[in-house]
């Protein structure tokens, strides 16, 4: 097995971790770590696919530059989302209490 | 022929433009200036695509354009390309973005919501049209990225709790199916080495390594059209949108990603197709015709009901798929000969679209101004509604006529045109589909218009008439409601410009 067929096999294995992690988890931050898992692993092979021999191609790396600028706008669009619906929720609870 | 290359270098501003003026939106600090310059930047969209379209027209049927970006040309740098068909659905992007942008200038008067609505908006826009024109499935993923992270923020604009946890359902559905598109995407360019749909198209075989990327592909999108198994995110988060962005959404949006599956499964990645999967996908939209209906029917809530109006008639176009596997709509791409009546089912869909598109949004318009008015939107509580709401519930209805499909509306000529081709392929069994979704839809939009025209002595109606409406957001819904059903004794101009852009073929293969 060479060695970007194993990177792109382990990619994709990543992938499913993750795919599963999304559906299966039940804390948003749990999910949200799964989607970051399928992410690197899309990355993975992408970065195996640069790899022809002695030349390396750089537009995989370029994509992956582009994803991971992405995966961080939404993962932190999320985060925020969640943030706020603990914030709704602790205020509703102080009300509540009071 | 020199003007109309002129014409075709405008091509980037489709995209350039909303990103300026997202741009401008968010460094504005007047509520004034901001309105004043979405309202100017929404005409001047629509005249670039118009003068596009007629440049299309003049090319000829089955014309298309492409302009490489900053001159690098196609295996490196973005080109773009507009055919006939993505410039229809610019044209119709244009068009309710001017309209709803007149709308949302009245509904965002408060200057707190309205900092935040106007970049947004715009950056979903250059997302849409930067998915229409994308001639590289890279770009294209960037684009959903865009449509994507712009859609939940809009979502989330509201800030109740019931908005957020809608938004972040939506942006973790979102990012799943772009994750699954890019990788199919990484799979597509390892085998071929290549980004570029018609470099793609030309050198795809039918082989597993497509098959897997068609397949991952296909889910992406399909989440991200909400075709029936993979709809349960869209009712919350179009339901609790403000009015205008669940008219976007439902119009607009989620046609995007399935012009990206017509593109990928008619075109691109034709070779590795299968009747069987087409099949699949058309039974998948029977499915969500009844089952969209019947959850429309059950909704509590009016926006809900309108959300699930629009899993149902998403299923529709999923028809086209089987329609188009039985006549071969998909050898024209490299004969550009095209099949007669498989480009009849693409511009029956294609005409849907519109029709449905028009329709939806005048319906979101109207639920929104019902819910304003009374606070609520429960549908059994809205008894009365046709007195002290009766333009709001007379665009209800108009919009209705068309989702049924009734004539002489723009939705008949859609639904006869789809029932005309199901019957020319000799697949009848759609004909039941249809006919039953169709009677299904009067049930449910019927059921609205009982409960709002029922004579109530209980209700005081002092209640209501408290928060009048300005005329001008209950205009916005009845033009689009109005332009829905004209569009229907406007079937032979349409149908013309249709004939054309029916033909997805040689996109791109030539130029001029």
């Amino acid at each position: 097995m060479t060695q970007d067929l194993l990177y792109s096999v382990v990619g994709v294995a990543l992938f499913g971790i993750g795919v599963f992690g999304v559906v299966v988890a039940a804390h948003v931050i749990r999910k949200l770590i799964a989607v970051n898992i399928m992410g690197i692993g899309v990355f993975m092979v992408l970065l195996a696919s640069a790899h022809h021999g002695a030349i390396t191609d750089p537009v995989p790396h370029a994509m992956v530059l582009t994803g991971i600028v992405v995966a961080v706008a939404g993962t932190a669009q999320c985060l925020w989302l969640a943030l706020r619906i603990q914030l709704l929720d602790e205020n509703e609870a102080g009300e509540s209490t009071q | 022929m020199m003007s109309w290359d002129a014409v075709y270098s405008l091509l980037p501003l489709v995209v350039g433009l909303p990103l300026l003026a997202a741009i401008a939106c968010a460094l504005l600090d007047s509520h004034r200036w901001r309105v004043g310059l979405s309202i100017l930047f929404a005409f001047l969209q629509l005249s670039i695509v118009v003068m596009l379209l007629l440049a299309i027209q003049h090319s000829g049927a089955g014309a298309s354009y492409r302009y490489a970006l900053g001159g690098w040309g196609a295996p490196l740098g973005i080109d773009l390309v507009v055919d006939g068909l993505a410039i229809i659905l610019l044209l119709i992007t244009a068009l309710l973005v001017l309209i709803l942008s007149i709308y949302s200038a009245q509904y965002f008067s408060a200057p707190n919501k309205a900092a935040g609505f106007w970049p947004l908006w715009w950056l979903l826009v250059a997302g849409l049209n930067a998915a229409f024109i994308s001639a590289d499935a890279f770009n294209i993923y960037v684009a959903l990225e865009i449509i994507g992270l712009s859609a939940v923020a809009l979502v989330a604009l509201t800030g109740t709790r019931a908005a957020l946890t809608a938004a972040l359902r939506y942006a973790l559905v979102g990012l799943l199916g772009s994750l699954c598109y890019l990788l199919g995407v990484a799979l597509l360019y390892r085998a071929y080495g290549t980004l570029d749909l018609v470099q793609l198209a030309s050198t795809v075989q039918a082989n597993p390594l497509t098959w897997a990327s068609l397949a991952l592909i296909s889910v992406g999108l399909l989440l991200k059209t909400a075709l029936l198994p993979l709809h349960f995110w869209l009712p919350s988060a179009h339901a609790s949108a403000p009015a205008p962005v669940s008219a976007v959404l439902s119009a607009l949006v989620v046609k995007a990603s399935f012009y990206l599956l017509v593109r990928f499964w008619l075109e691109v990645l034709a070779p590795a197709t299968t009747e069987f999967a087409m099949n699949f996908l058309g039974l998948l939209g029977a499915t969500a015709i009844v089952w969209g209906c019947i959850a429309a029917f059950r909704a509590s809530r009016l926006k809900l009901l309108v959300a699930y109006s629009t899993v149902a008639q998403l299923g529709y176009l999923f028809l086209l798929f089987p329609l188009a596997a039985a006549s071969d709509i998909s050898v024209p791409l490299i004969d550009s000969v095209s099949d007669v009546a498989g480009s009849a089912a693409l511009a029956a869909v294609i005409y849907f679209i519109i029709a449905h598109a028009l329709a939806k949004a005048a319906m979101f318009l109207a639920a929104g101004n019902i819910q304003s008015c009374y606070g609520h939107d429960t549908i059994d509580k809205l008894q009365g509604a046709a007195r002290s709401q009766p333009i709001a519930v007379f665009t209800f209805a108009i919009a209705g006529i068309s989702l049924i499909g009734l004539p002489p509306s723009g939705g008949f000529i859609a639904k006869w045109l789809l029932l005309n081709s199901a019957i020319q392929n000799g697949q009848w069994w759609w004909v039941i589909v249809m006919l039953v979704g169709g009677l299904l839809a009067a049930v449910y939009i019927g059921r609205v218009l009982t409960i709002a025209f029922a004579q109530t002595v209980a209700q005081s109606g002092d209640k209501m008439s408290t928060h009048l409406l300005p005329r001008g957001l209950a205009m916005c819904g009845l033009v689009l409601a109005i332009s829905a059903v004209l569009l229907g004794f406007n079937a032979e101009p349409v149908l013309a410009l249709l004939e054309g852009s029916a033909q997805i073929s040689s996109m791109g293969a030539g130029g001029l």
